[in-house]
């Protein structure tokens, strides 16, 4: 297929899953800071929302000040200076997507460009709560509708691997962001056990990549730093882990490599990293530092997309 | 003048005295029965349903309206078998005639020799490609794809109102217009025999394939290049590669390397056969056109010359169907077919001529007169809608430069009934055929885009001044 087409797919499946988490991520601000503080913590959520969402340093630009509701949201969903808010992403998605009609089903083409011409249709200055909930809860729907549809209607060509390929390069990073951003939160030594107010920090993070109950029926324990960081980062099952992403990268690269007849850099850095997250132990990890792993992760899998631009889309 | 009673015309639908014409019997006790909200609530599913597809297009010069939807009437717009079979003889003679002269202008020119086309005419005729003399295109066709605008004046007869044999637009309303209709109105598809369009991007895939270049593989590969998302068209562009199961490139897409041209894959370089392409001749390859086009290809030309690669429809095209060769097209079928032209042409007074310039000044508020190399209902005038003051300054310009116009009498064209605001009402129609023109032959799917003049009384079918469109149903009966 045309490398520009590849490029478009591969993007547009970024910009969607991302403008799905980042609705995730408020979401979940907003559900923890409705809390008392005796429960939640001192902590500033809308700071390690912005943290969450990569663009802490382009928004103290804007608001030195520090993060608020209603500027952290603001800035999140609308705001004309972030290319990564949640309409940028949207609407980045829906014209990649139109440049690419030939290349996506008709299913997925009319659930983003329903999910642009109803964002097109909300006035965000002054918009109330129960408005902006409704719209998170749309965005989610809306990348859960269309991961529905490329799974279920498109053809299993190269054309849904690069689809695929980005979403799930998109999930990596993302779900890497959340765990660095609260991995404070889940180092083991200040855990004072079944305490009121971690527990609905950990539980949080699970709620934010909507995995709160699948947690209970993997450990059917209480929520535990460390297992949730377990969960997310080395569990298969779990379908937003760090392995679970790479095992499919891992099957879509080599799919386009048995396909093309060829293996290069992306299947070859893919394939190691997948490797590293089979033969890690959550000890291990907390020995060695959660967050320099963390950090490293982000690296490597910046450097896997890298690759694949590379190798294919260029 | 303000516009005749609509009495006047020639309805496709109601006869005068109250009955309804063959093909529309049961169109009418439907509309007769089906009460006023039913048919507002169909034409607001219809409207859902296109921006729901994102069937748009871009207005140029308007900032405001990127993306909107051309309006579309519900009330379907009938051929009968008959008159479809007659029209479609025509049609293809147009484009066969059409084809040779295009050849013709570029080899040895007989029809000039023959004292029938002045010289000039084609050599100054700003579409004509000099880098085009002498070359032989695969299968010697240069249009594949034509579009015919044709008007009704009465029971029988059409006339051929203008040629578009360069990268004629609109067949996706055809196609998307009738997927609309069978959802809007299964009813009526259930009693009528309506012939089916859907196979036209078949039809368009055969055809390019079969003009592939010689070099070409068994499975000739075809792309369709496209400007890009921002062109008017794009969704068109789309569509109909995606229904072809073609590639859609822009021009960064493709390379030329020894004269064969390549599409940058995933798995490396692809070599190209035959191009559909929707840009202009100017901008498809700026060493041999023009230099400032992003669009383009460099090198595109030198390939296609060197028969590598099949450019659809051919460099150059545009010198037969302007409006200045549009009045010899009789003369023209003549003498390449030896047949008489089974479609008339409107009568054409050639500005060029003084005789005919006299007459055209003298009758200025009766006549339409067009740019010659105009399109898209720009430039030109309609007589008996004008002032006094829009007429006198049209004089000057015609003039000055008479060479660049034609006029016509203001033709009675036809009107079909449409659902407006105020009801159903007559509204004038044209009709765009698209007629396919293959080494294996001619195709033309029955049916084409209907377009109306949704203001009352206007004459302009133009999305882009206020137009909109109709199904167009081939029916047996």
């Amino acid at each position: 297929m045309l490398s520009r087409m590849a490029d478009n797919l591969y993007w547009l499946s970024r910009y969607t899953e991302r403008a799905e988490n980042l609705a995730r991520i408020l979401h979940v601000a907003q559900r923890l800071a409705a809390l008392p503080s005796a429960y939640a913590g001192a902590s500033n959520e809308w700071e390690s929302a912005i943290a969450t969402a990569a663009c802490a340093e382009a928004f103290k630009e804007i608001y030195p000040d520090g993060a608020t509701r209603e500027n952290v949201i603001r800035y999140i969903v609308d705001s004309p200076v972030n290319p990564s808010s949640i309409k940028a992403c949207i609407e980045t998605a829906r014209s990649n997507a139109r440049a690419v009609r030939t290349a996506i089903t008709s299913e997925m083409w009319e659930i983003l460009n329903e999910g642009w011409n109803e964002m097109r249709g909300i006035e965000f200055d002054g918009i109330s709560q129960s408005a902006l909930t409704q719209f998170l809860q749309r965005v989610q729907q809306m990348s859960l509708r269309f991961d529905g549809a490329a799974y279920r209607t498109m053809l299993r060509s190269d054309q849904y691997w690069f689809q695929r390929l980005g979403t799930f390069i998109e999930r990596a990073d993302n779900m890497a962001r959340l765990l660095d951003v609260k991995y404070h939160v889940l180092l083991p030594e200040k855990e004072p056990v079944g305490g009121g107010l971690d527990y609905f920090q950990w539980s949080s993070i699970l709620r934010s990549v909507n995995a709160l109950t699948s947690y209970h029926w993997v450990y059917r324990e209480n929520v535990k730093p460390w297992l949730v960081a377990d969960f997310l980062i080395l569990r298969p099952e779990q379908p937003r882990s760090l392995i679970s992403c790479y095992l499919e990268l891992n099957d879509y690269l080599d799919q386009i490599a048995e396909a093309y007849g060829r293996q290069g850099p992306a299947q070859h850095i893919a394939r190691s990293t997948t490797a590293r997250l089979q033969n890690a132990n959550m000890d291990q990890i907390f020995q060695s530092g959660l967050h320099e792993f963390l950090v490293e992760f982000i690296e490597e899998n910046n450097r896997l997309g890298g690759a694949i631009t590379q190798q294919y889309l260029s | 003048m303000s516009a005749s009673p609509a009495a006047a015309f020639f309805d496709e639908m109601n006869v005068p005295d109250g009955g309804v014409r063959a093909g529309y019997e049961a169109i009418a006790e439907w509309l007769k029965q089906a009460p006023r909200e039913l048919l507002v609530n169909r034409k607001l599913e219809a409207e859902h349903f296109f921006r729901r597809i994102g069937i748009t297009f871009n207005v140029y010069g308007d900032n405001q309206g990127t993306e909107r939807l051309i309006p579309f009437d519900i009330v379907p717009r009938v051929l009968t078998a008959v008159e479809w079979q007659k029209l479609v003889r025509g049609l293809e003679q147009r484009v066969k005639g059409l084809n040779a002269f295009i050849a013709d202008s570029y080899g040895e020119r007989e029809i000039v020799a023959a004292g029938i086309v002045p010289e000039e005419l084609i050599l100054q005729n700003p579409a004509f490609q000099p880098e085009m003399t002498g070359f032989t295109p695969p299968g010697g066709i240069h249009v594949h794809i034509a579009g015919i605008d044709v008007v009704r004046v009465d029971a029988d007869t059409f006339y051929v109102l203008e040629d578009n044999a360069r990268t004629p637009s609109g067949v996706s309303y055809m196609l998307e217009n009738r997927e609309a209709m069978m959802r809007l109105m299964p009813e009526l598809f259930g009693s009528l025999r309506v012939a089916p369009v859907d196979n036209y991007p078949d039809a368009l895939l055969e055809t390019l394939r079969s003009v592939a270049p010689r070099s070409a593989s068994r499975d000739p590969t075809v792309v369709l290049l496209t400007p890009g998302p921002f062109n008017s068209a794009y969704y068109e562009h789309s569509f109909l590669a995606d229904k072809m199961g073609v590639e859609i490139v822009e021009g960064r897409d493709l390379f030329v390397r020894d004269n064969i041209v390549y599409m940058r894959t995933t798995e490396g370089p692809r070599r190209v056969d035959v191009i559909y392409r929707r840009i202009d001749d100017d901008f498809i390859d700026p060493i041999a056109f023009n230099p400032g086009s992003m669009l383009g290809v460099p090198g595109l030309m030198s390939a296609y010359k060197a028969g590598n690669v099949t450019i659809s429809n051919a460099i150059g095209t545009g010198v037969g169907d302007d409006k200045a060769i549009y009045s010899y097209m009789p003369e023209i079928i003549e003498f390449y077919l030896g047949e008489k032209p089974l479609l008339s042409n409107v009568p054409t007074h050639r500005c060029r001529e003084p005789e005919a310039l006299r007459y055209v000044l003298s009758r200025l508020h009766e006549l339409v007169v067009k740019e010659v190399n105009g399109s898209g209902g720009y430039g030109m005038l309609v007589g008996p809608h004008a002032t006094k003051a829009e007429r006198d300054a049209f004089a000057t310009k015609l003039k000055a430069h008479p060479d660049d116009f034609i006029a016509q009498p203001t033709l009675a064209l036809s009107t079909v009934p449409c659902f407006v605001d105020s009801g159903l009402a007559p509204r004038h129609v044209d009709l765009r055929p698209y007629v396919l023109c293959g080494a294996d032959g001619v195709r033309c799917v029955p049916g084409g885009l209907t377009r109306v003049a949704l203001k009352e009384g206007s004459l302009v079918v133009n999305s882009s001044q206020g137009g909109g469109t109709k199904d167009t149903w081939v029916v047996e009966i």
